[in-house]
């Protein structure tokens, strides 16, 4: 990538300028800021949840605590910590992407995406134990569940599914664009351009990560 | 005078000459053509749900139940809401003029994200249009509230289908809301300080900025519905220890703040409306700019004066309540603003004009009644009765649409290169004007005398009232369909407006009509404060 | 490629956060361990956000955005309890 070395802009504000804006540096900031508007938006949206969850842990305290207790911590655990290491993966995968460095921005993607695929196949493993156990109240399946209060924890695992769903479908989301964008960094047509998708998708990447460690806060910690 | 030929008529090139096939409309990223895209659809979606109005209105002129039955009726008021608060109202000014004025205002060649805009609209119709048709076929009868539990465990109707629907047309108000705060803070021409922005840019900054906050909170809380309908997974179901009035909380929280997206627009326009006919600057430019900003930061403290007899405790009430007050503040400050600014102004009694004085008078009859149902002592009495239909509809109809036709008519010249007919449009302010109030007027009575909402029959001693309201519902139609035949008309026979037919300020104004592809030949340089009309008189006088 | 360096620690940051707000939910009693939590899940927050995420060298403005909306968040969280907390 001879003309980065020489023009010494940085990669991501190189390229043509789109018609609606004036300069490069415009342009990207009016899609970071856009960016973390969206990502604003996504958090009021699991916010609603959020809140709902904490009322409901003030008002059953017990209940909730119990049935917390029925929550596979270890396998919940780790997958926060493969969580983590993927938001590192894609936070390098930006650096590279700006360093103008094709193989390594190609082969840190294909990283995240196998971490954040992991990650979906334990918590489908986890979904299943729950069916197993029988705790996975959704569609008319039988709840049989051992403590003090059953309506309660009915209640709270009701909100494990739609949270941890909801998440998941993010994940999913995520796992989609990284994959789009990995194609496009193999071909390496455009550097610019890819360096500009890297950072925006990373971003939201990220903020999957930190809705990941508030849902695994509340629902997995919530347990005394 | 023989008809100008066509050149001179429309010149040539603007953004609608050239491009007439479907495909140049329905893939544009033209903010302009977009507008005109929300136009259409918005249009079409009043028109249904003032159908329904009619239809509620019919019914109510006997007091026995004998044109719709009592499931018809909940469904037509449900349809009534559902569609004027979620496909017409919200969408109304923000995306038809707010689309085609804010890069316009801004000096900018388009908004920031012109594909986001279009999608934007897509979303909106088919979700929308959707929704239309599963409250027909599916009979949704919740009204546009969705109340659990009877939304969710209850009725057999298709909430989950319009649910969803909702849920989909909030993407469009979410993405539009992004949309406009990125270009009022990345594309403003140079020169354009924050301070010397229109206030209807102003306004549309803080509705988005009120659309990006509250929607998702709407979003998820009907996921829930959906979720529960579909899944069985009950959030809200009391037999689990669920609390339906924590649904309540949820959907306060968003429609709050959205009662503020469907008038702080309707301010905004007004604003430009009183200033240019008064020939007068804004009466308090900064503390109008600070009011719209309080009113999107306190419109989100007060949603439990909806919830002061739902079971909610005594002390969130007095809480909701004192907010309650305080938001009353800053509409109230706009409102004498408007009114100082016409002092000593040179008042022309354009149809515009007559819009923005009928917004003003009704606007102020509603926030009033607002202040009355937020004494908690009165609410108890008056809650869920036609004061609460009369109070909102008076600043929902009163205010935003009049204000909505009002900024049509202002900026018709602007986006179509011509002029309507003065007379019509007069006539057909003044019927709405007339035709409101001798609708709704009669509902704060009804109210205050018990006349509870929702119902398709009441007792014989309401009569009188309801027929009058019913007679209103009438000639306010009249009202709103004239400007359809008039400005249709004028399309075709108008004279046309040239850049500037009103002498207004403002940077949209200085551009020609209709206006080129990308609004402006040369990106304007502002050097002047916003509403400098007294400048401008000592100029052509002096 | 100090910037690397930076991201592998902030890792190790995340990692050992993690490690002791899931040992503290095992070893202590109420008041405490709810302090642990809260406390590691929001230093682990304000980390993705600040260096993987980038606000450090963000302008002001996306600073103030990602600030209101957690704001916003607690207006819903607070009001919404403050009704069942006076019930
Ligand atoms: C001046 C500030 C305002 C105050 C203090 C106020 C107060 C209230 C109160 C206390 C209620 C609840 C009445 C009840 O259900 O018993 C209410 C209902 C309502 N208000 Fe307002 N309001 C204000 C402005 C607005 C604005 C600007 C709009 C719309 C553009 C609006 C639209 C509504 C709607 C739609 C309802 C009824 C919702 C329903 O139950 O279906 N209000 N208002
Ligand atoms: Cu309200």
């Amino acid at each position: 990538m001879p003309t980065a070395t020489k023009t010494r802009k940085p990669l991501g504000d190189q390229g043509p300028v789109a018609e609606q804006f004036e300069t490069m540096g415009q342009q990207r900031d009016a899609n970071r800021l856009g960016m973390w508007m969206f990502l604003g938006t996504e958090l009021l949206l699991f916010g609603g949840l959020f809140g709902a969850f904490v009322t409901y842990r003030v008002i059953h305290a017990e209940g909730f605590a119990e049935a917390a207790g029925h929550l596979d911590l270890t396998l919940g655990a780790l997958n926060t910590a493969l969580l983590l290491t993927s938001g590192l993966t894609m936070a390098l995968t930006e650096q590279m992407s700006r360093a103008a460095r094709p193989k390594a921005t190609f082969w840190l993607l294909v990283a995240t995406i196998a971490i954040g695929a992991l990650f979906i196949v334990i918590k489908g493993h986890e979904w299943y134990k729950e069916y197993q156990e029988q705790l996975m109240p959704v569609l008319g399946l039988p709840f049989s569940y051992p403590g003090e209060q059953p309506e309660q924890a009915e209640l709270f695992f009701n909100f494990y599914f739609v949270m941890t769903g909801l998440h998941a479908l993010h994940m999913l989301v995520g796992l989609g664009v990284l994959g789009v964008i990995a194609t496009v960094a193999w071909r390496w047509r455009n550097p610019p351009r890819i360096a500009r998708q890297v950072q925006i998708s990373g971003l939201y990447w990220a903020f999957v990560d930190v809705i990941w460690v508030i849902v695994f806060s509340l629902l997995y910690l919530s347990r005394v | 005078m023989s008809t100008p030929s066509l050149e001179q008529r429309w010149p040539r090139d603007h953004y609608l000459s050239g491009g007439f096939r479907l495909r140049d409309w329905l893939l544009t990223t033209d903010h302009k053509r977009i507008g005109w895209l929300y136009f259409a659809s918005i249009t079409f979606f009043f028109f249904i749900g003032g159908i329904a109005a009619l239809l509620i209105r019919l019914e109510l002129i006997t007091p026995g139940g004998d044109l719709l039955s009592p499931d018809t009726y909940n469904q037509m008021f449900s349809m009534h809401g559902i569609i004027m608060v979620w496909f017409f109202l919200i969408p109304s000014i923000p995306n038809t003029l707010g689309n085609f004025l804010i890069p316009m205002m801004i000096g900018a060649r388009d908004l920031a994200f012109p594909k986001l805009n279009l999608l934007s609209w897509h979303v909106y119709t088919i979700g929308a249009l959707f929704v239309v048709l599963t409250v027909l076929l599916g009979a949704v009868d919740t009204g546009w509230t969705f109340y659990t539990p009877y939304s969710t465990l209850f009725t057999e109707t298709a909430v989950l289908a319009a649910a969803t629907g909702v849920f989909v047309v909030g993407f469009s108000s979410i993405l539009t809301g992004i949309n406009f705060m990125v270009t009022l803070h990345k594309m403003r021409a140079p020169g354009m300080s924050w301070m010397r922005l229109p206030l209807f840019a102003w306004a549309t900054y803080a509705t988005s900025l009120i659309m990006i906050l509250a929607t998702p909170v709407l979003s998820i809380t009907l996921l829930l519905i959906a979720v529960e309908r579909l899944f069985g997974i009950g959030i809200f179901d009391p037999a689990l220890g669920g609390d339906p009035i924590l649904f309540q909380h949820l959907f306060w929280f968003y429609s709050h703040p959205a009662v503020y997206i469907m008038i702080l627009p309707g301010m905004g326009v007004v604003s430009e409306l009183i200033t240019c006919f008064a020939r007068n600057s804004v009466f308090g430019y900064k503390s109008m700019v600070i009011s719209i900003m309080a009113i999107a930061l306190f419109g989100f403290l007060v949603w439990g004066h909806h919830m002061f007899v739902a079971g909610q405790s005594m002390y969130a009430g007095v809480m909701f309540s004192l907010f309650s007050f305080l938001v009353a503040l800053p509409s109230a400050i706009k409102t004498f603003n408007w009114t100082a600014t016409l002092y000593r102004g040179r008042i022309l009694l354009t149809a515009p004009m007559l819009y923005a004085f009928s917004f003003i008078g009704l606007f102020t009859i509603g926030g009033l009644t607002g202040i009355i149902l937020a004494a908690m002592a009165i609410d108890v009495h008056v809650h869920d009765t036609y004061f609460v239909v009369a109070h909102f509809h008076y600043i929902m109809v009163g205010g935003m649409v009049t204000a909505y036709l009002g900024g049509v008519h202002f900026w018709w010249p602007k986006m179509t290169g011509r002029m309507f007919s003065e007379l019509w449009s007069k006539v057909a302010a003044l019927a709405l004007f007339i035709g409101f109030n001798l609708t709704f007027f009669p509902q704060f009575i009804l109210g205050y005398l018990g006349m509870p909402r929702r119902y398709h029959e009441y007792p014989a001693d309401f009569q009188l009232l309801n027929v009058m309201s019913s007679l209103g519902a009438g000639a306010l139609a009249i009202g709103y369909l004239l400007p359809l035949v008039y400005l249709t008309w004028s399309l075709f026979r108008g004279k046309p407006a040239g850049a500037n037919p009103w002498g207004a300020t403002g940077l949209e104004w200085q551009t020609s009509s209709p206006p080129p592809k990308h609004n402006f030949v040369q990106i304007p340089r502002v050097s002047e404060p916003p509403y400098a009309y007294r400048n401008q008189d000592q100029e052509t006088t002096g | 490629m100090r910037v690397v360096t930076t991201l592998f620690v902030t890792w190790l940051c995340l990692l050992v956060l993690l490690g002791i707000s899931v040992t503290s939910v095992v070893m202590l009693s109420l008041p405490w361990s709810l302090v642990a939590v809260a406390a590691c899940a929001l230093s682990m927050i304000l980390l993705i956000l600040v260096l993987f995420m980038d606000l450090k060298h963000s302008r002001g403005l996306t600073r103030v955005y990602a600030t209101g909306a957690t704001l916003w968040l607690a207006f819903l969280i607070t009001l919404t309890l403050a009704d069942y907390l006076t019930r």
